[in-house]
Formats: structure tokens, C-alpha cells, sequence
């Protein structure tokens, strides 16, 4: 019975979603229930994750079919974690919505599509079933688009196109891939796959296949070459929805890789080396692309792809070290990018721009503000005790033990190159003297704003900012969570017998 | 195009092509059939009628936005869905039957509810889209 309460946050997801739906002309009540509901979402995963932690892997069959034949929900400790950095999110930015986003788009159902969009993340994370991941990917996307969409001004068509287009293509792919391997075993079940892959003969196919799923998780995750949809369509939306989108949509590739490699393709050589390579050309060309840009909201998005390349490089080189560093920068990319482009929403309210060019002097007006900010810039560069060090430790000691050089270096190099562009942006937005910046009339600057509305833009970016603080000063714990994730991703045996009891 | 025989016809098969959509709703669990099916049918039916009456006279036959079935019918299959969860705490989305089939109908479960909020969501979606589409054209 308590075992299938892991899909909680899902169900609370999707009732809100529904619930939503009846107040449709009612933006004040939509706002209202759409932050409560978030928190309560937020509270139950908690709850998950607690209930995860002490009692181990959780699993349960929808509809009682027993595996393989039905579909599995499966809750281990990185789905729990994930449902968790999910709940903790979806909180921050719902409320950073009601308050940002304009009324002509929330008129249109946003809050309703906003949980939609969780509740796919949700179920993305608790799958056991390679067939439902797909589905749970297609809910994602098509919430994801009218989102993106949602507005209708003509840059942001532009971005939804080229973001719509590409993710399509990636879960074409992503389906030929499940054909191919229901072809080969008869069976969609992780679990089950797990076990049958390794007794397949002709195991150049299975080579294939595992390649049709790096390609389709690749392009999701914004991995080198197919990485262009990400900066061309993440900073169109308005900031709520580029920050749920930066911080989650691209994290659910860098989980169903991490799935798919650690428990149906392992000890893959080809895929290794293919995600060590392509790791270093992520990080490489991220990171040129974050120097180089003007806007703010650009600049983030190429740090997006940078710090891919840093899990997708850490995920081929297959240790435990490497694993746990993986994990925990995940958790740390997550809240942190999240809560930049939040900041980058509370710039443009302040300064009705984010053109670097046209940004200064936030520091002298604000200076409390600019303090607060500062957190989870120089988390993102990783500057100790901040979150972005620790595992970026793990990861480079990971390189440094596999002797491969090129990884370290490549992790090297993403680190420095972040610290370059936030610095270029702290010096440039925060420090130098400001220039008079003519808004239009209609433009609502920070400072007209109620005091409640200060609060909206404020709350959920203090609230993350303490959740990295939190795993910056409580490394020992987060260490703790990813080291035990680490482990259990790395023995499938547990997987499957958690499943097939 | 309001040609008197299109006129006529539609009045018949509006009442016809619900009952229709009703009868493929409720056969569909072990034959083809089903919510989807049905729903696409009974939407046909407002079509039609759209088509020989105007969009105006169909409007005010559904008197409410039809629109308004999406959130209904959402709520509908998701109280199916999770109500195994109250009847004996079963996995979600188990079929739950009732013992006595009743006449006609047959053997009721949790499954028809199910599909009746389908049906509902399936006209809802359709018409909404077909009307903003006739509207705007």
C-alpha cells in the first residue's frame, strides 16, 4: 500500500492540473491554488525521498499486472532525489510566476500546463519501463511547447520552432531505438532488460541500438553537435518558464542517459569512449559560446551545455568516484540553474534589459539585492565552500584516476570558463557605473512594485539561494545521498531484484 | 452550404450518430470500440449539424462552451484511475468490477468510467478546435 505513494507528487500534480482547469477565467485563484498546491507537491516529496531513504528501493505495478508485462513505477533513491530537486523547483518557480508572468499569458491556462509539465518530470523520474519513459517524455514535450509558445510574439515562435523541431527528431529516434530493442528482446521492462541484454549474440546490433539512444537523449540533453535548438529557443519564454526549462527539461536527458547506461548498456566500451569524447566537445563548445555572448540569458544558456558535458563525461567514465560526482552535480546544477534564470527575471525587472551592454551599476542601487544574487552566480562558477565545488572535486579526481587527461582538462577548462563569463557579468551588470536606461511607458520597474510583489520576485530566489547554501556548507550529506545513489545505480542486481520480488 | 436535403438529413443523424457514439462508447472494452472512438463520433454528429445549420444554431444547442467537458472528463478518469486506491488499497489503475453484471450494459467496472471520461474529453478537445478553426476561417 505505502509503496505506491511514491507517485505522490505526481498525483498531486496532476489533480492541480485538472483542478486548474475550473478556474480558468480566475487568475487570482489560479495563482492562489497553484502555489499552495506546489508546496504541498513539494512536502510530499519529501516525504518520498524520506520514505525512500530509510526503507530502500520502492516499487509497485500499475493496474497489478506483475512485470515485465505491465508497467513498473520504481522509486530508488535517484529517482526519489530527483522527485525531490523537482518538488523544491516547481515551489520556487510557481511562485515566481504568478508574479512575472503577464496576465495575457496566464489567461491561457499556464499554471494548468506549468504542473502538466511537473507531472511529466515526475512520472520521467519514477518509470521502470522503457516504453513509459517515452510517453512520460511526449507529455513533457508537448507541455513544454505550449509553454514555450505561449504568447505568441515573434522571437518566441522562432525559438519554439527550432526547439519544437529538434526534441521531435529526438524522440523519433528514441522510438526507433525502442523498436529495435523490443525486436531484440521481446521486452520493455528496464529490469528485465537489464538481465537480457547481456545474453543477445549479436551484440553489434545491441551497439547500435545503444547508439540510437545516445543520439535521442543526446540532442534532449543538448549534448555536442545537436545542442544549437538549446540557446536559440531557453531565452525567449519568460524567465519562470526558462528557469523550470534549464533547470529540469535538460536534466531529464542527463537522467534517462545515466538509466539507460548503467542499467540496460553497461560496460559498453564504444559508448563509453563515444561520451568521453563527447563530453569534452559539450564542455569545449558551451563554453567558447558562453564567453562570447552579449545577453544574460544567452550566456546562461551556453553554460547550460557547458556543465552537461561535465555529467555526460563523468557518466562514461564509469567508477564509483565518478558516479557519486555526477549525481551530486546534478543535484547542484538543478537548484543552481534554476535560480539563475530567476535572477536573471529579477535583472530585467530591475533594469528592463538583460544586454550586458546595457546593464550597470545594480550593485550601487542594490546593494542587498546584488549580495543575494551573488549566491548563486558563484555557486554556478564554484568557488569554495559554495555547491559547485565539491562535486566538480569528485569529478576531476574521477579523470585524474582513470588517467584520462583529456576529461580532467576539459573539466579544467568548463571551470574556468564559467568563472570568466560570471565574472564578465558581475563586473559588467553589478559593478560598473550604470547608464540611464530608458524604459517604455508601460514597463513596471522593480520599484513601483507592492511590497507583496517584491516579495514574489524575492521569496523564491532566497529560498534556492539557501537550498545551495545548503549543499554547499552540508557536503557531507549530499556526498552521502550520491555515493549511496553511486552504488545503487552501479549494481543492477538490486534493480532487478527490487523489481521481480 | 445550406442545401435542405443536408438540412433535413442532419436532424436525423444528429440523434442517430449520438446514440451511435453511446453504443460504440459502451461496447469497447473487449471489442473494438472505446471512449476515443465514440467521443470522434458524437463530435462528428455537432459537426454535421454545423455544417447544414450554421455554427451559431449549433452553439446554442450545446448551450455551454463545449470546452468545458475537458476539465470534466479529466476528473472522471483520474477518480477511475485512483480509485482502486480506496476500494481494498490495490495499485492505481487496477479494474476494479462490479459482481452482478446488469442488463444490457453488461459487467460495470472502473474501466467504463474510465472511458466515459475520454469520451467526454475527446468532444471537448475536437469540437474546441473545430469551432476556433470555423470561427477564424
Amino acid at each position: 500500500m505505502s509503496e505506491q505513494l511514491i507517485i505522490l507528487p505526481l498525483l498531486i500534480n496532476l489533480v492541480l492540473s485538472i483542478g486548474l482547469m475550473f478556474f480558468w477565467t480566475n487568475i487570482k485563484a489560479q495563482k492562489v491554488l497553484s502555489i499552495s498546491g506546489s508546496f504541498i507537491a513539494m512536502l510530499a516529496s519529501i516525504w518520498v525521498f524520506i520514505h525512500v531513504w530509510e526503507n530502500g528501493i520502492q516499487t509497485f505495478q500499475a493496474g497489478s499486472w506483475e512485470a515485465p508485462f505491465g508497467i513498473t513505477f520504481v522509486g530508488d533513491t535517484l529517482a526519489a532525489t530527483l522527485v525531490l530537486l523537482t518538488g523544491i523547483s516547481a515551489f520556487a518557480v510557481s511562485i515566481f510566476a504568478a508574479v512575472s508572468v503577464i496576465k495575457a499569458r496566464l489567461r491561457f491556462g499556464f499554471f494548468s500546463v506549468f504542473h502538466f509539465l511537473i507531472m511529466g518530470l515526475n512520472g520521467a523520474f519514477l518509470t521502470g519501463d522503457m516504453f513509459n519513459l517515452y510517453v512520460w517524455f511526449e507529455i513533457i514535450i508537448i507541455s513544454s511547447f505550449v509553454l514555450i509558445s505561449l504568447g505568441g510574439e515573434k522571437n518566441q515562435l522562432e525559438g519554439a520552432v527550432k526547439y519544437f523541431t529538434l526534441n521531435f527528431l529526438a524522440s523519433m529516434i528514441f522510438l526507433t531505438g525502442l523498436g529495435v530493442l523490443y525486436g531484440l528482446t521481446g521486452t520493455l521492462n528496464m529490469a528485465d532488460l537489464s538481465q537480457k541484454i547481456p545474453l543477445i549474440q549479436n551484440q553489434a546490433l545491441v551497439d547500435v541500438t545503444a547508439f540510437l539512444f545516445l543520439v535521442g537523449f543526446g540532442i534532449k540533453s543538448a549534448v555536442f553537435p545537436l545542442y544549437f535548438w538549446l540557446p536559440a529557443s531557453y531565452h525567449t519564454p519568460p524567465s519562470a518558464v526558462s528557469a523550470i526549462f534549464s533547470g529540469l527539461l535538460t536534466k531529464v536527458g542527463v537522467y534517462a542517459l545515466i538509466r539507460v547506461f548503467t542499467l540496460i548498456f553497461v560496460n559498453d566500451s564504444f559508448i563509453e569512449i563515444m561520451l568521453q569524447s563527447l563530453a569534452i566537445l559539450t564542455i569545449f563548445s558551451g563554453g567558447i559560446g558562453a564567453i562570447i555572448q552579449k545577453n544574460i540569458r544567452k550566456l546562461f544558456s551556453y553554460l547550460i551545455i557547458c556543465h552537461i558535458g561535465f555529467m555526460i563525461g563523468g557518466l562514461g567514465l564509469f567508477t564509483e568516484v565518478a558516479m557519486a560526482g555526477v549525481i551530486f552535480y546534478l543535484i547542484h546544477d538543478i537548484v543552481v540553474k534554476t535560480n539563475l534564470f530567476l535572477v536573471s527575471g529579477l535583472i530585467y525587472r530591475l533594469k528592463s534589459t538583460t544586454s550586458l551592454d546595457r546593464l550597470g551599476g545594480i550593485y550601487k542601487s542594490y546593494p542587498k539585492l546584488s549580495l543575494l544574487m551573488a549566491i548563486p552566480l558563484f555557486s554556478l562558477v564554484g568557488i569554495p565552500p559554495l555547491s559547485g565545488f565539491w562535486p566538480k572535486l569528485s569529478l576531476l579526481l574521477a579523470g585524474f584516476n582513470e588517467g584520462n587527461y583529456w576529461y580532467f582538462g576539459a573539466v579544467i577548462f568548463g571551470s574556468l570558463v564559467t568563472l570568466i563569463a560570471i565574472a564578465h557579468v558581475w563586473a559588467k551588470a553589478f559593478w560598473e557605473d550604470g547608464k540611464d536606461v530608458k524604459h517604455s511607458k508601460k514597463f513596471i520597474a522593480f520599484d513601483q512594485l507592492r511590497s507583496y510583489q517584491k516579495m514574489q520576485y524575492v521569496v523564491p530566489i532566497v529560498f534556492l539561494a539557501l537550498v545551495s547554501l545548503y549543499i554547499g556548507f552540508g557536503a557531507e550529506h549530499i556526498q552521502q545521498v550520491s555515493t549511496r545513489i553511486a552504488t545503487e545505480v552501479l549494481d543492477k542486481q538490486t534493480y532487478f531484484n527490487a523489481v521481480f520480488k | 452550404m445550406k442545401t435542405i436535403i443536408l438540412r433535413t438529413a442532419s436532424d436525423f443523424l444528429l440523434p442517430v450518430l449520438l446514440l451511435f457514439s453511446v453504443f460504440i462508447l459502451l461496447r469497447g472494452h473487449y471489442l473494438p470500440g472505446g471512449g476515443f472512438i465514440g467521443g470522434l463520433v458524437a463530435s462528428i454528429a455537432f459537426v454535421l449539424d454545423a455544417f447544414a445549420n450554421g455554427l451559431e444554431n449549433t452553439k446554442k444547442l450545446l448551450k455551454l462552451h463545449p470546452g468545458f467537458l475537458m476539465p470534466f472528463g479529466l476528473t472522471l478518469s483520474v477518480l477511475a484511475a485512483i480509485s482502486p486506491i480506496f476500494f481494498g488499497g490495490q495499485p492505481i489503475m487496477t479494474g476494479l468490477w462490479a459482481e452482478d453484471p446488469i442488463p444490457v450494459i453488461g459487467s460495470i467496472g472502473s474501466a467504463l468510467f474510465f472511458d466515459i471520461g475520454v469520451y467526454l474529453i475527446v468532444i471537448g478537445a475536437s469540437l474546441t478546435i473545430i469551432f476556433t478553426i470555423s470561427e477564424s476561417a
